[in-house]
């Protein structure tokens, strides 16, 4: 049986009060609950405050490029499909620098997990707007007020009809954890959009502040009916809903070649050697 | 073959775009290399799909070709267009094929071809591919199963079709008393295969164990995915196209870090975005290949067009130091040769490595000697047969070569952590500035390594000559052609041509450029890049310099009208 000590406690580089230390909580208890393995685990991570996550359990780990998990972790989950792959950054990350391969991963329908912490700042780089900052939201690089419109990732998602769209809030660990282990178990790929407060960097949307706008979706309501996940999408203000938006059953990427695993593959030199007297 | 029977000729097909002179010229090219003749196809097309001025021309000779030729022997005109911008061309005994309802100047190198009465508008270009075979003398037969296999998947009526215009237009022409000397023909012709340099370079890879190949379509280079892509079903790999170029390199470091054999094919503008990811597979130490098809810069420069000017950048993209190597093949066999070894140094050295080539070698058909799989070996970074590290396991962990045990992910119960940060030996982000310091020299250590399996420059010609010839690259054949030509005029000429561009060893060709009296470089750009890389690594400058920059590829003629020996 996989424990939580399997996946480790390490001290971390964050703020204290810092909504990351929570959602590391919810991984290693959706990863436990899962029955998974640490080394059955890739993390792919990009850069921010919430990619250096990885680095604080127990797994394999890809931390590579500002905006760019997406893609590292669609060519690992395709060399070998046995990894479970999750994908761990920020909104910077996610939904800026990395904006087009969030597009193409929902289009591809990677069998991933894609978890984006998602503070509404840029917290490594001390406070500057997000794709996902609010407008007028004043920062030392908007001084007037930030005046582009926010990229909201569930309306986009669920337009896109991706596989699985969720929402979730780091102050509920175990509605998190839990919403983690439906998108590992998802066959397709699997956003889950965690809102979570920055205590440095952004004094609005605070602890306080999700806390009284946050609700989970209530039971009867069925994530299948896309229209009906179009209108949730678009809510958000004095109430946000928590929980899975959308989804549905669309053959995973991998499923679709139907190529199986590339790692441990031998060269057929038989094939090769037919190709070659094509050129003849 | 009579022995003393040679001969070297050359064939231009020009046209619009959408005329079917690819077709012609990939059918009469396969034609000439199974009747066993050599050939060197140039590709001289515009970014265009329809329109325009296209054309397909190949040198064709009884022994080995290596480079293109400026002088037309046989213009195959589908438009009037092509008459009058290649007549001027033409070689003394030079011939035209030209429809006769073109209105054409009457001349007396000049074959008007009753295209409409031979066969319908659509298959034109089959006619004059009829004419051509029958002009050089070509089996009716062996064109003609060349044909069907080349249209062989489409519709059978088409096939028909074509093969009757092929018949009957070959059949007119032969009939005709026509002064065109024919090729001499060659009994019992070798197995050849005709083959460019994105084949060769997509099947080299293959035959290393290549298994994954993410690409964003970019001109010349788009085919060596498109190759891969045909194969993928039948040999287990994936080719996927990715978002953009960014997309595609870290796709790439990713299915590479799991295990699958990776590489990428972009042109210049294609790299530039890259340029991060090169960066990072030298950080993470995953093993990626990259080739690079160059084609006429800055910016979109000339899209379909060759050139060789992006040494410096490949030689230097990406941040911070790192160790590297790159390839700079001047043959189809070269190509075959080198994808393998780019895979194989990549593996071992678990880096970035390159392969720099151009338009026209990528497009240029020749005929090669089928490869030998017999000799490969393809990677397995799966395999930890003698794979010797402690635990708790180290990634990065430092060693006499910088190179570390490589696990993979999933496939052991050990973890597996790369960062894009500096980090220990386990992988993890660190700030430790010792660690840093030991970390950097593990990797340049990899260097002397990749140093040691340098390709040396390789010398043909005199010893101590009076004229050494530096090339890299697809000028291959340009420089050593006309170094063949100098000699026959009795001049002491050498060539010295680089396949692997980096690491430079001076103590690998030095010695060369000192004995000789006379050193010119000859390169496919308008700065000498070679030329300033060995000066900076020798010490020796290169002040001669033959420079192309027009977009076409070096021939011969060039490299000798600039010498004007």
């Amino acid at each position: 049986m996989v424990t939580l000590e399997d996946y480790g406690q390490y001290e971390t580089a964050w703020c204290p009060g810092c909504g990351n230390f929570s959602i590391v909580e919810a991984v290693k208890k959706a990863l436990v609950a899962s029955d998974l393995e640490p080394h059955q685990v890739l993390f792919v991570s990009g850069i921010g405050q919430a990619a250096k996550a990885p680095h604080y359990l127990n797994a394999n780990v890809f931390n590579g490029l500002h905006g760019r998990s997406l893609p590292v972790a669609t060519g690992a989950k395709l060399a070998n499909p046995d990894l479970t792959v999750i994908v761990e950054s920020g909104d910077g990350c996610n939904y800026g620098e990395g904006g087009n391969h969030f597009l193409a991963g929902i289009r591809r329908n990677i069998d991933v997990t894609l978890l984006v912490h998602n503070n509404q700042i840029y917290g490594l780089t001390k406070g500057q707007a997000s794709p996902t900052t609010a407008e007028d939201f004043v920062t030392k690089a908007q001084p007037e007020g930030v005046a582009s419109f926010p990229f909201n990732p569930i309306v986009v998602a669920v337009a896109m009809q991706a596989g699985f769209v969720a929402r979730a809030f780091s102050g509920m660990v175990d509605h998190l954890s839990e919403l983690i282990q439906q998108g590992i178990a998802h066959a397709g790929f699997a956003l889950i959009d965690i809102l979570q407060p920055c205590v440095s960097f952004n004094k609005v949307n605070t602890f306080a502040w999700y806390k009284k706008r946050c609700y989970t979706l209530p039971t009867e309501y069925d994530p299948r009916d896309w229209g009906n996940a179009m209108k949730t999408a678009t809510e958000w203000g004095a109430k946000i809903p928590l929980g899975i938006i959308y989804r549905n059953a669309r053959p995973s990427f991998g499923e679709r070649i139907g190529r199986g695993r590339l790692v441990g593959r031998e060269t057929d030199r038989g094939v090769l050697g037919k190709i070659i007297k094509g050129f003849q | 073959m009579d022995a003393d029977k040679k001969r070297i000729m050359n064939i231009l097909i020009g046209g619009e775009a959408g005329q079917g002179l690819v077709t012609v010229g990939q059918i009469l090219a396969k034609g000439l290399v199974r009747s066993g003749y050599a050939i060197c196809v140039t590709q001289d097309y515009q970014s265009r799909i329809r329109g325009g001025h296209n054309t397909f021309a190949m040198r064709v000779g009884t022994d080995e070709v290596q480079a293109p030729q400026e002088a037309i022997d046989l213009l195959v005109a589908l438009n009037a267009e092509t008459v009058g911008l290649h007549r001027n061309q033409l070689s003394d005994q030079g011939l035209i094929i030209v429809d006769e309802a073109l209105e054409i100047i009457d001349d007396n190198n000049t074959l008007r071809v009753p295209f409409k009465r031979l066969s319908s508008d659509q298959y034109t270009n089959i006619a004059a591919l009829g004419v051509c075979s029958a002009l050089l003398g070509l089996d009716e037969g062996v064109v003609s199963q060349t044909a069907v296999d080349f249209f062989g998947k489409t519709h059978l009526e088409i096939v028909e079709e074509n093969r009757r215009a092929l018949e009957e237009s070959y059949r007119w022409a032969a009939k005709k008393n026509v002064a065109f000397e024919k090729l001499p023909f060659i009994d019992d012709p070798p197995q050849r295969m005709m083959m460019n340099g994105n084949e060769a370079i997509a099947l080299g890879a293959v035959a290393a164990g290549l298994k994954f190949c993410s690409f964003y379509p970019m001109t010349p280079a788009t085919s060596i995915a498109l190759n891969l892509a045909r194969w993928a079903k039948e040999m287990g790999l994936i080719v996927e196209q990715a978002e953009d170029e960014i997309a595609a390199i870290n796709m790439a470091l990713g299915a590479s870090f799991a295990g699958a054999p990776s590489m990428v094919g972009t042109s210049g503008g294609g790299f530039a975005l890259m340029a991060e990811g090169i960066s990072l597979a030298a950080m993470t130490e995953t093993p990626v290949v990259i080739v690079i098809a160059q084609r006429p810069a800055p910016a979109t420069g000339l899209p379909t067009r060759t050139e060789q000017a992006d040494l410096e950048f490949v030689l230097h993209a990406g941040h911070g130091e790192f160790p590297r190597a790159i390839f700079t093949p001047g043959t189809i066999e070269q190509c075959f040769e080198l994808a393998q070894k780019a895979v194989h140094i990549a593996d071992l050295y678990q880096g970035p490595v390159f392969i720099l080539t151009d338009q026209f070698l990528a497009d240029s058909y020749r005929a090669v000697i089928p490869f030998d799989l017999n000799g490969i070996s393809p990677v397995q970074p799966w395999s930890t047969k003698g794979l010797k590290f402690s635990t708790p396991y180290r990634r990065f962990a430092v060693t006499d070569s910088g190179i570390s045990p490589r696990l993979l992910p999933g496939l052991t119960e050990h973890l597996v952590v790369a960062d894009s940060d500096e980090h220990t030996e386990d992988g993890h982000i660190t700030e430790d500035l010792s660690v840093r310091t030991q970390m950097v020299q593990k990797r340049l250590k990899k260097g002397t390594g990749i140093r040691a399996e340098v390709i040396p420059p390789e010398l043909q010609g005199e010893e101590k000559p009076d004229l050494l010839l530096v090339a890299w690259g697809s000028s291959k054949g340009a420089v050593e052609d006309a170094a063949a030509t100098m000699r026959a005029r009795g001049m002491r000429v050498a060539t010295l041509h680089f396949a692997q561009v980096w690491p430079l060893v001076p103590e690998l060709f030095i010695d060369k450029m000192q004995e000789a009296k006379e050193v010119v470089a000859v390169e496919g750009n308008a700065t000498g890049q070679l030329a300033r890389l060995i000066r900076r690594e020798t010490g020796f400058h290169i002040k001669d310099m033959i420079l192309r920059y027009d977009g076409l590829p070096m021939t011969p003629e060039f490299i000798l009208r600039a010498l004007k020996p």
